[in-house]
């Protein structure tokens, strides 16, 4: 099949691959704001309509709270959408990513990962999105340009399926990803076109007792957004969760379908297995640090230790079962975070893994490495060490210490 | 804008399905609500309303029950003007597309002064500066009523509040009205006017010609609440007539920058001795009762005195034609 598919290879950075599939998916209104290491997206976006290359509607807002307004505005007015942010413009969106998904409309936005103030930094972490766990967007988390790229024509597909209607984030590492010009494989834009198709909405009964698209819509008035007091908004709230539950078992089907068209997919869509089959020990980790480490994991395997690596790509909705499942016979796991939660136990990805082990009869000892904040470079060296101290575990049977901090001056 | 001018009568008015329907759960005397039914009546065809968080949001939209007849979005406090740039954006493009067969859909933006002069203001300068065509109507009752009785940006010079309560030492808020219109004139807009719901036929008047601009319009409207203001339910109406009366709320319009008083203010400026005391219009509100003390009588002297001023200024710049 692969043979067939016809394809141009080009020199993109993450951002440039983002901005390229936003521009293949005829998206309707992109509402944004620029932020370091976003501001590339939109200006290439900016460039796109420019030249007529787009049929978009771009509104340059004045703020990132204004951005996802207009997008959440736009999308129940029945407009596939796109924006784009990091770190503090995401934080500032905040209150509108909770009313984004609490309103039931597919915004597409990329997050270029970036740290959180203060100290003001603009590098690369997980601390932004990781903050907006709980807010109801679907979070996918990409290892390198490519599948940013593959990530945006796929996000659409997720995002706006009738069953899901939730909006996503595809989270791409700031500068590490972002600014890293790498080599990207190209659809056709026809054949992206015609996959991701034209946005479908949601049927719903209005007031009037007619059943109609879920959208602004002068012929089939519908109030949207309202206020639900006691007696409703728990079950507002319930069936988000059923949105993510159907976003799990689409994010797997969109992965294979994606893979038929592009002959690429992640592992199983939720999560990205390296020589885990047989491994002792094992890293579980987001983003494009998985690459580096499936090389030292090449590495430890030609020296005979039988490592692995588990990317989680989906981190909401989080894919338990697969988790469990590839970890059951792992001796001992080290769950790397690039962000915080000063005061807890470990930080978001930890967290989210023990919780998900607990009931597993089979469980390896599992402990948490925070590292790489605001940017700080792990070199191949400090993430070998960290398999290094797993094969002590391993070994020995127990972890010194539940919390460890890498590559950090102490 | 059409030069043609927008007539219509009484009859016409009547005959026109509300599209705010009643069994909305304000208060009575609520003269916001009757400004939400005023604008309502105003509409040329196809029309989505976006509301901020707020009062008049609230009382229409419990789920599962709604007071609006035509499409209707809320999302937040602070974003009135933001939804209203989103929904703008997506009815250009998809009737560019082909997806919207509809010659014009209006949008119509509402908010309270907290949505519109405070947490509002950012996002309102936003998208005036980019041009969406929609019509901005601020009600303005002075205060964050809905969260009970906090002091706004447009709250006036001596009223008691929750938050600027008259207390032994501060006689209630000592900070002016900010000027929304002035700020929203120098945006340079081809619409601004102002407007009470007394004079209901001009302030429908204003809303349709604020529709019919291609672009961003916008329109202060004052209007009384009873609870917020402690004053008698049934007298929302004559604070709304007095408050043009005493020019405490002088009503104009400005097309183009160039700003022209309304009948009912033209009538004052033309019969000076028409003009009634701010007295008349603050007496009888429970938030300026501690302002009829001996003590604080400066305060109300201080009130006529920059009214006046206002005023007159006001007469100065219609006169020369200049914003």
């Amino acid at each position: 099949m692969e043979h067939q598919i016809k394809r141009d290879t080009v020199a993109m950075n993450g951002d440039e691959a983002v901005a390229f599939a936003v521009k293949q998916c005829d998206v309707d209104v992109v509402a944004a704001y620029p932020i370091t290491p976003q501001t590339i997206i939109v200006e290439k976006f900016s460039e796109y309509v420019a030249n007529g290359e787009v049929q978009t509607q771009y509104v340059c807002t004045e703020s990132e709270h204004s951005a996802m307004t207009a997008c959440l505005a736009a999308a129940a007015a029945g407009a596939r959408t796109f924006t784009a942010s990091a770190s503090a413009g995401l934080a500032l969106m905040h209150e509108m990513l909770f009313v984004t998904s609490g309103s039931r409309v597919p915004v597409v936005m990329a997050v270029a990962n970036r740290a959180l103030s203060a100290p003001l930094n603009i590098h690369g972490d997980h601390s932004d999105a990781m903050a907006e766990r709980d807010s109801g967007w679907i979070q996918i988390y990409v290892e390198n340009a490519q599948e940013a790229y593959d990530s945006i024509i796929q996000a659409f597909k997720i995002a706006e399926d009738t069953t899901i209607s939730i909006p996503l984030m595809v989270c791409l590492d700031g500068f590490t990803i972002s600014h890293t010009l790498e080599r990207v494989d190209i659809l056709p834009d026809d054949l992206v076109k015609h996959y991701v198709g034209e946005r479908g909405y949601p049927m719903v009964l209005t007031h009037e007792g007619k059943t109609v698209p879920f959208k602004l819509d002068p012929a089939n008035p519908m109030t949207m957004g309202p206020n639900a007091l006691q007696n409703y908004y728990f079950e507002f709230k319930r069936q988000q969760e059923e949105a993510m539950k159907h976003a799990l078992k689409r994010i797997r089907e969109i992965n294979s379908e994606y893979a038929k068209i592009s002959g690429r997919g992640y592992g199983n869509g939720l999560v990205d297995k390296y020589q885990l089959d047989d491994a002792e020990i094992a890293i579980v980790v987001l983003g494009s640090t998985a690459g580096t480490l499936k090389v030292i994991v090449d590495q430890l395997r030609q020296e005979g230790i039988k490592a692995g690596v588990l990317r989680i790509r989906s981190f909401r909705p989080f894919p338990v079962e697969d988790v469990i499942h590839a970890l059951k016979d792992v001796k001992a796991v080290a769950v790397m975070d690039k962000s915080m939660s000063p005061g807890g136990l470990g930080a978001a990805v930890f967290s989210e893994v023990r919780n998900a082990l607990y009931d597993s009869k089979q469980r390896p000892i599992l402990v948490n490495y925070i590292f790489g904040l605001g940017g700080r470079d792990n070199s191949p060296r400090d993430l070998r060490k960290v398999y290094e101290d797993l094969l002590h575990i391993a070994r020995t049977g127990q972890a010194e210490k539940a919390v460890n901090y890498l590559g950090l001056r102490e | 804008m059409t030069t043609q001018e927008w007539k219509f009568t009484a009859k016409d008015i009547a005959a026109k399905p509300d599209l705010f329907l009643s069994g909305h759960r304000a208060c009575a005397g609520c003269a916001p609500v009757s400004v939400l039914r005023l604008v309502m009546k105003a509409t040329r065809g196809p029309t989505i309303v976006t509301q901020a968080t707020g009062c008049m949001e609230i009382v229409g939209s419990i789920y599962p029950y709604t007071s609006w007849a035509l499409p209707w979005l809320h999302t937040a406090f602070e974003n009135a003007a933001a939804n209203a740039s989103g929904i703008d954006a997506a009815i250009k493009i998809m009737r560019k597309k082909g997806k919207i067969k509809d010659e014009y859909v209006d949008v119509i933006a509402i908010a309270g002064d907290g949505g519109t002069l405070d947490i509002g203001l950012q996002a309102l300068s936003g998208a005036v500066e980019r041009g969406h065509d929609f019509l901005f109507v601020l009600y303005d009752n002075e205060g964050y009523m809905n969260t009970g009785i906090q002091r706004s940006s447009s709250t006036p010079i001596g009223a008691s509040t929750t938050t600027s309560p008259a207390g032994s030492v501060i006689p209630g808020k000592l900070e002016k009205k900010k000027p929304i219109t002035e700020i929203m004139l120098a945006h340079e807009m081809e619409y601004v006017a102002t407007a009470t719901p007394y004079y209901w036929k001009d302030l429908i008047t204003k809303v349709r010609k604020g529709l019919e601009v291609e672009g961003p319009a916008f329109l202060h409207v004052f209007a009384p609440c009873p609870r917020g203001w402690r004053s008698d339910p049934a007298k929302s109406m004559e604070y709304s007539k007095l408050s043009v009366e005493t020019c405490v709320f002088p009503i104009w319009e400005a097309v183009n920058g160039k700003r022209q008083l309304s009948t009912p203010s033209k009538v004052i400026s033309l019969a000076p001795q028409k003009k009634k005391p701010v007295k008349a219009y603050l007496e009888g509100q429970g938030r300026f009762r501690h302002l009829f003390t001996p003590q604080n009588a400066h305060i109300i002297e201080e009130i006529q005195r920059s009214t006046d001023e206002r005023w007159e200024k006001l007469l100065q710049k219609c006169a020369s034609g200049a914003t």
